[in-house]
């Protein structure tokens, strides 16, 4: 399901004397089936442009096409449920939506809102869970007897059980411990090859985007400023600094390097872990080779 | 929709209004309302209208923000004030149907209860508008101070009360991020019958109150953590400080007393 904002403006409380601009003439394509990750400091209108993909928010100016649906700030509130269930937002710190006494009903009530009966939930239920990395004993458990990253856990598998076809992360990780940090990337990385799920990944992880993401879209003061493959955006590392945005580690351990040692390492960008050992292998190869050569020609050692 | 309520909001300025003591406004507001009731006729109505106006030109606020205010309680007042206007009997009658009757003075009686309203909603939001919610809070403390010796815990209703305005935004705007979570996963608010739309507020009360009693643990602990031990002992950050202008201020409200006691009827 493809979603396409054009020249959506939003402000908040708009009419009043708190009114507050959010967006300004935002214009994005967030293709069907890709991985997006949506950047940008605090306060650039990220949370607002995820609110925007479910029409929890609709545009104060411009028009938002979500599949064959076009939200603006004149269509009715009527009949949103059929998109919503298609689009499943994960808020930021989900594990404060959960309500019911067990985790089983608390997972099963997103389902059962869009008409799936009890036994059917169930089922669903018993699917989703192995994917957050619980298991069956946990189905009659309180939600509020968990720690918190199990919480978070369950919230998310909440939103799973919706089978959405488009799945909208606001910094899923944010307080979590690297291990389950991980697992959870992971755990979404798969859905989205396995079952071709749409992501949009709101964070300031730029490890992150640069090892899931093939879209990017930078978001400033409300717009977007940039948007592209993440290749493309990690290229101007001076830009990104101005943007007050990072660089993935292995592109700023690379940048560093070649700085400290004056090593040029060609027009390569590695933007994973991965790819930086494979441009070192290869730089390190390349010397041995001169090296050689060098050996070959006067024995003078360039290493 | 939350974000459309105007209780309770501070709106930054630099007038008459905002300088004045909070203490004096607060006494002042309480007096209006009050002094409202002293209103009986026309005139008095009149200078208690022109009194609230002028209050509201030295506050340099938009009147359509007071506006704004008075809506969410426009069905209110209107219901009030029909019933004033159908169940009153006296005066001159225009309809009588049993127990129904519009007569001159349920319309007269319907009207004065209107204004009452509107004034005193207009002298409330003018509070809350000019004045920090710290500062009312420092107000009700140094106001209540007498009670100390009549074993009233001052200290911890005041610290009650400025905790629970600091936490009135914190509280809405997670109320509307769990309701939009909720939306998000199918429910939907303000549709169906009563007993439906009663069944879609659990979902959002039971994580509100989960959230105000784990935010309430981790204040407790952060504020022991800082060493506060209670009212006693403790030194004041924010020291009220009473000017000329606000005894000035309420000479204007003994004023407004004595035109309103010369002019009621």
């Amino acid at each position: 399901m493809d979603i396409t904002f054009e020249k959506v403006g939003y402000s908040y409380s708009a009419g009043t004397p708190f009114e507050s601009r959010a967006l300004y003439d935002v214009n994005l394509n967030i293709p069907d089936g890709s991985y997006t990750a949506l950047i940008g400091h605090t306060g650039s209108g990220k949370s607002t442009v995820t609110q925007h993909l479910n029409a929890l928010l609709k545009p104060t100016e411009g028009s938002v096409t979500i599949g064959d649906r076009i939200i603006t700030n004149k269509s009715n509130n009527k009949n949103l449920k059929g998109l919503r269930k298609k689009v499943g937002i994960v808020f930021q710190f989900p594990e404060s939506q959960l309500f019911e006494e067990t985790i089983a009903k608390d997972i099963a009530f997103g389902p059962m809102n869009f008409g799936v009966s009890e036994a059917d939930a169930m089922a669903i239920v018993r699917r989703v869970l192995p994917l957050v990395g619980l298991d069956e004993s946990f189905m009659e458990r309180s939600p509020f007897d968990l720690s918190g990253g199990q919480m978070r856990r369950v919230a998310i598998a909440g939103v799973l059980a919706m089978e959405p076809e488009v799945l909208v992360l606001d910094e899923p990780t944010a307080g979590l411990d690297p291990a389950g940090r991980r697992e959870i990337m992971n755990m979404f990385n798969q859905l989205h090859i396995d079952n071709g799920l749409t992501i949009v990944l709101v964070t300031h992880q730029m490890n992150d985007v640069a090892t899931y993401a093939d879209h990017v879209v930078i978001l400033e003061k409300g717009t977007v400023v940039r948007m592209g493959p993440p290749a493309e955006i990690f290229q101007d590392a001076d830009w990104l600094q101005k943007k007050q945005l990072g660089l993935p580690s292995a592109l700023a351990f690379l940048d560093t390097l070649s700085k400290k040692t004056g090593i040029d390492f060609g027009s390569e960008r590695p933007l994973r872990t991965e790819q930086l050992a494979a441009v070192l292998i290869a730089k390190i190869k390349e010397n041995q080779g001169n090296k050689n050569v060098a050996k070959e020609v006067g024995g003078i050692d360039v290493g | 929709m939350l974000d459309k309520l105007l209780f309770g909001r501070y709106i930054q300025g630099d007038s008459l209004v905002h300088r004045l003591d909070p203490r004096a406004k607060l006494i002042g507001a309480f007096y209006f309302i009050i002094v409202i009731f002293l209103a009986n006729n026309w005139q008095t109505y009149l200078i208690m209208t022109l009194f609230t106006f002028l209050c509201v030109i030295l506050s340099d606020i938009k009147l359509s923000v007071f506006l704004n205010g008075v809506k969410p309680l426009i069905w209110l007042i209107m219901f009030t004030v029909l019933l004033q206007i159908l169940f009153t009997r006296g005066g001159e009658t225009y309809l009588e149907l049993g127990p129904i009757s519009i007569t001159s003075f349920g319309v007269i009686n319907g009207a004065f209860i209107f204004m009452r309203f509107v004034l005193i909603i207009f002298i409330s939001t003018l509070l809350t508008l000019t004045t920090m919610p710290l500062s009312l809070t420092d107000a009700i403390e140094k106001l209540l101070g007498p009670l100390k010796r009549f074993k009233v815990p001052v200290h911890e209703i005041a610290l009650m009360l400025s905790i629970a305005l600091r936490f009135v935004p914190t509280l809405m705007d997670e109320a509307s991020k769990i309701m939009n979570a909720q939306r998000a996963r199918g429910v939907e608010f303000g549709e169906g019958n009563i007993v439906k739309q009663m069944k879609a507020v659990t979902p959002i009360l039971v994580p509100l109150f989960v959230s105000s009693f784990n935010r309430a643990d981790e204040l407790a602990n952060a504020m022991e953590a800082r060493g506060y031990q209670g009212g006693e002992g403790r030194t004041k950050y924010r020291i009220l400080d009473w000017q000329r202008l606000d005894t000035l201020s309420m000479l204007a409200f003994v004023v407004l007393t004595g035109l309103l006691l010369f002019f009621r009827s």
